[in-house]
Order: structure tokens, then C-alpha cells, then sequence
């Protein structure tokens, strides 16, 4: 137990950090590589064609994993946002940070996937389906979180409020989702049922399983790429941080 | 904290037009509607739960500037800040004086277009107790995004951005109390939802401005 | 009355203060001294608690821990800021309504007589939008006449001050020391207080 807690104490340190996750991130690359091939090649050719949509169904292996992981990215971002805003630890600031483009990237594709499944479905790109549209009040929420984060020269402070408005943002989603299911129910909009009434074939789930964790482990390689990035040029005077920068330069 | 609160409505009384801009805004906008679609009656009763909604909620969203943004400017803010009292109350106080100013009218004006869209009597009834209602979340909201952003040299739109995902859960609610009044069903049950998100934003919402007004000042 | 062990502050990667102590006894002046950015406002906005601290803040008053966030330490201390807390849509007399209202006054003072010993009778009427710069200054200094702290935190108190002015802070510096009070000021001038007990600090860069 207290070597756990000493862990965790030490990745609180930026270099540390840095070097550690330099270490993972090959690792995550690749798992990520092999599930999404073996996810595509699931998805594309073993799953079966749905008895109602026929092939067009075959985009939910992306637009669903996709719709989970935007939520998912938005709690894993509140979670550090929260721990950066009551302990103050930097790392965990600039992971909540470097989530945030990441989880607005997956909202992105939910709504772009979800507008391409419609067409075929119900012949209209956008039908104000309630989940759609929770979703695309989500990426609002997603773009003022950078754009307040961007917005604030003092780079811990900007972390701060960005992550205080995503917190607030946290108790909001089930509130907004909860009142746009309410609106569609008032003015009897479509309600997506994805796969008919037939239970889903396990051989669709493999994909979808296999997405989903793959998406994972794009978010994680992602994550500390990007959170590496943010801490170098945060703490680009230290020496541990010119050292790095100074083999980059030879290297290159 | 009663000095606070009479020290901003008198400041509000001295700055009359600023506090009036969000009411007119909302009755030129609210007659916009008409001249762009004609004046069928029946279809400006169908459609005025939403427009005059939506159209407060832009007013309300205007009024925001007035918030905390004269006050980091002329230091009355950091010293409200380090004073002995909990931020939190007196940010309650602030939110409350707003919406006496900008909120409480909108409340008032708003019911008496709801009737130049012809809604029925019920209706604008309904209306006026969702804005009743309604405009303190706003308020509170809105305090929320104008914490966060008082020290930005960004346009109001900016605020926007950060304020509008949140109002939407206000705007689903009443606009539905509303239109289910003209339709002849009861309203309480989205009524009383808002009371619910009142609540909601009354216990939670000062503890978030105050948070956001002093990461603003650092 | 106020120690400070060791503050140090950071913005970013540049190190604004770094493990700055000294001591503050009642019944004296402490003046800061520095040139523009050499963080005078930085460590009166830390003690005054509009800064977040950082890892190294160790600060004690009357040997009790010094925290700008507790309201206990709040009602000891006043801060003055380069902006001076003073609504321009009110009043001289307004202004100082409130400030007697929200955070009481000291023995024997009240908002008229505050106006007077800050050489402002006769204005009590004006809109603070109306006075002058050296003017505005004085209210702000009213306000510190006006309301009870032990500690003064003063950014800049001789600025904009005609030879008048300077004189008034002098009093008002003098005063509060023979009340057993304590103040730390900063300067980026030349300028020394001319008051009974005072000393000197200074931050370089």
C-alpha cells in the first residue's frame, strides 16, 4: 500500500510524469493499432447484415464507441480537473486539459457519423433525435471549456477555471440530457432504436466491444501525448525540461 | 450584506439606460418575429412560447455584463473578495440585485408580448411564472460564465458560448409549461421542474462563483 | 505582529518572489522598495490573500498562522490597491456609507470625519467620476482612515499625491502607529515616510 501511494506521489511530478508516460505511450499505440484492425475487419466483414438497414447499419461500430467516449473523456477530464483544482497538482491539471480537444474530437465524430447514419435511416442528415442533440449541446460545452482555457494567459489558472467550468458542466449533462429526452417525448420526435426488435447478434457486439476498448486506448496515447506537450511548455525554464528539448534539437 | 444589496440598486438606478438595454432588446426582438413571418395570428400563438422565450434568454444573456465587470475594474471587487464575509453570500447578494434590475423586468414585459402574440390568458400566465421563475437560474448561471470570464479581454459572445448549453435544460422547461397552457394542459409539472433547477442553482451556484471570482483575480 | 518565514510566488516558469522574510513589529512602518516588476504589488496581493499561495508561504501573525483565506486574519488586515475600491456612480459620503456599513468603522470615526481628516470636506456631494486623480486617491485613503485594522497593506499610498497628500499619508501613517497598529507600504520612488519608526526592505529582481 505504501509503495501505491508513493507511486502516486511521484507521478505527481512533472519530469517524472514525463519520462513515465513517454514509456506508455508505444505501448498504448499499438494495443490501440491491433483492436481497431481487428475491430474494422469485425465490424466490416463477419457482422452480419442487419435485417432492417442491411449494410448501412455497419457505422454504429464507429458512432457508438465514439458517442461512449465522449462521455467517458468528459468524466475522466472532470476527475483530474477536480483533483488538479483541490490539490493543486500541476500533472493532473494538464491531464484534465489535454482531454478536453480529445473528447471534443470524439463528440465531433458521434455527430458527423450519427448525421451519416441518419440519411439511410430515416432520410434527413438532422431529425433533433434527443441523443444527437445532447450531444451536440455537449460539444458546445467542449469548445467553451477550450476556448476559456485558451483564453487565460496564467496557464495554472487557466487549467483552474477551465476545469471549474467543466465541473459545472458535469452536473449539467444529465440535467440537459434528462430535459432534451423530455423535450422529444413533448413534440413526438423520433426516437432511435438501433437494431430493431430482434436482440443484437453477438456477432455485431465482438465489433462493437472491440471498439469501444480500442477507442480507450486511443484516449490514453492520446492523452499523454498531448498532456507531455502542454507540461513542456509549462515548465519549459526547468532544467529537466531543457534537457529534453536539447536532445530533441540534436536529434533532429 | 443589506449594504451590498443597496449599494448596487442604487448604482443600478444611476446607470438607468444600461439596466434598461436588456428589456428593449427583448421587445425589438420579440417584433422582429412578426415582421419576419407575418402576422397570422394563429401561428405567432403557436410560435411564441419559444420566440419570446429564446428572446429573453438573449436579453438575459446581455444583461450579464453588467454583473462583476465594472466592479474588477474599479476594485471593488478584490475588496469584496478579502473582506471577512463569505464570498459565497455575498455573491448571492450580487446575483440578487442583478436580477431585481434586469431579471424582474424581463419577467414583467415579456407576459405583456406573450399577449400581442395572442397566447391565451392561461398561457401568459404560465409565462409569466416560468420567467419568474426561470430569469433567477439565469441569473445564476450566467454569474457562473461571468466569474469565470471577467478578466478576458474576449466579447460577450464568448460568454455565450460558455452560458447557452447551460440555459437549455431552463429554456426545454418553460417554454413547455407555457405551450402546455395554451394547449389546455396543466403546467405544474414543468413548473415544477424549474422550481426544481431554482433550487438547484441557488445551493450550488454561489459556491462555483465564488470559486470562478477568485481564480478570475489571481 | 506579522512574521514572514519564507513566501516565494511563481507565474509560470519566471520566479516572481523568491523566499522573501522579514518582520513586521506594531508601531512601525515597513516600506517595500523595488523597481517596476520587482513584485511589491506580487507580495502585498499574496499577504492580502487575492493571490493564491503557492508551496512556500509561511507567515505568522502574533504567532498564530497566518491565513489571508481565514476571516479571522480578514478583519485584522485592509489592503489598498492600485485600484481603489471606490464606485465612481457614488458619492464622496456614499462611498464611505458603505464601507462603514459593510465593514464598521474605528472607534471614534465615522464617514464625515473621515472625509475631513482626508481633506475632502466640501465634496461630500460629488460623484467620485468627478474628482481628480489625487482626489480619488484621498478617498481611498479615507477609506483606510475610516475602517478598523490592525495591519495595514498599502500598494503605492504617496502616489498622485500633491505635497498636501503626502503630508496626510505621513498623518495617517503616524497615527496608526502610535495606535499600536503596523503597516507595510510600498514605493517605487525615493520617497521616505516621515513618521517615528520605519524601516526599509527591498526587492531586486
Amino acid at each position: 500500500m505504501n509503495k501505491l501511494i508513493l507511486w502516486f506521489h511521484k507521478t505527481g511530478s512533472p519530469e517524472y510524469f514525463y519520462r513515465l508516460a513517454g514509456r506508455l505511450i508505444p505501448w498504448f499505440a499499438a494495443a490501440f493499432g491491433v483492436l481497431l484492425v481487428w475491430g474494422i475487419y469485425q465490424g466490416l466483414w463477419v457482422a452480419p447484415p442487419d435485417y432492417q438497414q442491411g449494410d448501412s447499419y455497419r457505422i454504429i461500430f464507429i458512432h457508438v464507441p465514439a458517442a461512449w467516449m465522449s462521455l467517458f473523456i468528459y468524466v475522466a477530464m472532470c476527475v483530474a480537473g477536480f483533483i488538479g483544482l483541490v490539490w493543486r497538482i500541476k500533472v493532473m491539471e494538464v491531464i484534465a486539459m489535454a482531454s478536453a480537444p480529445i473528447g471534443a474530437a470524439f463528440t465531433l465524430i458521434t455527430l458527423i457519423t450519427g448525421a451519416l447514419w441518419g440519411k439511410p435511416m430515416w432520410g434527413a442528415y438532422w431529425v433533433w433525435d434527443a441523443r444527437l442533440t445532447s450531444e451536440l449541446i455537449l460539444w458546445f460545452i467542449y469548445l467553451g471549456i477550450i476556448g476559456l482555457y485558451r483564453a487565460i494567459e496564467d496557464r495554472r489558472a487557466a487549467a483552474r477555471a477551465a476545469s471549474l467550468l467543466a465541473l459545472v458542466g458535469l452536473v449539467n449533462i444529465p440535467i440537459i440530457h434528462f430535459s432534451v429526452e423530455w423535450w422529444t417525448t413533448l413534440h413526438q420526435g423520433s426516437t432511435v432504436k438501433m437494431f430493431g426488435e430482434s436482440a443484437i447478434d453477438t456477432r455485431m457486439l465482438v465489433p462493437l466491444l472491440v471498439m469501444a476498448v480500442a477507442t480507450k486506448f486511443y484516449y490514453a496515447m492520446n492523452v499523454l501525448q498531448r498532456a507531455r506537450v502542454l507540461l513542456l511548455e509549462q515548465e519549459g525554464t526547468k532544467t529537466w525540461a531543457r534537457k529534453v528539448l536539447e536532445v530533441q534539437e540534436v536529434t533532429s | 450584506m443589506g449594504a451590498l444589496l443597496a449599494r448596487d440598486l442604487r448604482l443600478a438606478l444611476r446607470r438607468r439606460s444600461e439596466a434598461l438595454t436588456p428589456v428593449l432588446f427583448l421587445v425589438i426582438v420579440a417584433t422582429l418575429f412578426p415582421l419576419g413571418l407575418g402576422p397570422d395570428l394563429e401561428r405567432l400563438a403557436a410560435i411564441a412560447p419559444g420566440v419570446i422565450w429564446v428572446a429573453a434568454l438573449l436579453a438575459a444573456l446581455l444583461s450579464l455584463n453588467q454583473l462583476f465587470h465594472a466592479d474588477l475594474r474599479d476594485g471593488t471587487l478584490e475588496q469584496l473578495v478579502i473582506s471577512r464575509w463569505p464570498l459565497p453570500a455575498l455573491a448571492v447578494v450580487k446575483v440578487l440585485a442583478h436580477w431585481l434590475v434586469s431579471g424582474l423586468p424581463l419577467a414583467i414585459v415579456a407576459p405583456l408580448l406573450a399577449l400581442a402574440y395572442n397566447l391565451p390568458g392561461d398561457a401568459v400566465a404560465a409565462m409569466l411564472l416560468s420567467l419568474l421563475l426561470g430569469t433567477p437560474i439565469l441569473s445564476f448561471i450566467g454569474a457562473i460564465g461571468v466569474a469565470l470570464s471577467v478578466g478576458l479581454r474576449r466579447g460577450g459572445m464568448f460568454l455565450a458560448l460558455l452560458v447557452l448549453p447551460l440555459y437549455v435544460p431552463v429554456l426545454i422547461f418553460a417554454t413547455a409549461a407555457v405551450a402546455a397552457s395554451a394547449a389546455g394542459l396543466p403546467a405544474a409539472s414543468h413548473l415544477y421542474l424549474l422550481g426544481a433547477l431554482l433550487a438547484l442553482s441557488l445551493s450550488a451556484a454561489p459556491f462555483a462563483i465564488a470559486a470562478a471570482l477568485r481564480i478570475s483575480l489571481a | 505582529m506579522l512574521r514572514v518565514e519564507s513566501i516565494s510566488y511563481a507565474r509560470g516558469s519566471v520566479s516572481i518572489l523568491e523566499r522573501i522574510g522579514f518582520e513586521l513589529d506594531r508601531g512601525e512602518v515597513l516600506m517595500v522598495r523595488g523597481g517596476n516588476g520587482s513584485g511589491k504589488t506580487t507580495l502585498l496581493r499574496l499577504l492580502a490573500g487575492l493571490l493564491p499561495a503557492q508551496d512556500d508561504f509561511s507567515v505568522s501573525i502574533d504567532a498564530e498562522v497566518f491565513d489571508p483565506r481565514d476571516p479571522n486574519c480578514q478583519a485584522r488586515f485592509l489592503y489598498l490597491g492600485h485600484a481603489l475600491g471606490i464606485k465612481d456612480e457614488l458619492t464622496t459620503l456614499e462611498n464611505l456609507q458603505f464601507c462603514a456599513r459593510f465593514l464598521g468603522c474605528r472607534p471614534g470615526m465615522g464617514p464625515l470625519e473621515a472625509l475631513a481628516a482626508a481633506g475632502l470636506t466640501g465634496y461630500q456631494y460629488t460623484l467620485a467620476r468627478r474628482l481628480s486623480a489625487g482626489q480619488r486617491k484621498r478617498l481611498g485613503l479615507a477609506r483606510v482612515i475610516l475602517c478598523p485594522a490592525e495591519l495595514w497593506l498599502l500598494d503605492e499610498p504617496y502616489s498622485n499625491l500633491d505635497a498636501d497628500g503626502l503630508a496626510l499619508v505621513d498623518r495617517m501613517l503616524q497615527r496608526h502607529i502610535d495606535e499600536q497598529g503596523a503597516a507595510l507600504i510600498t514605493s517605487h520612488g525615493t520617497f521616505v515616510p516621515q513618521v517615528s519608526r520605519q524601516r526599509e526592505i527591498g526587492l531586486h529582481q
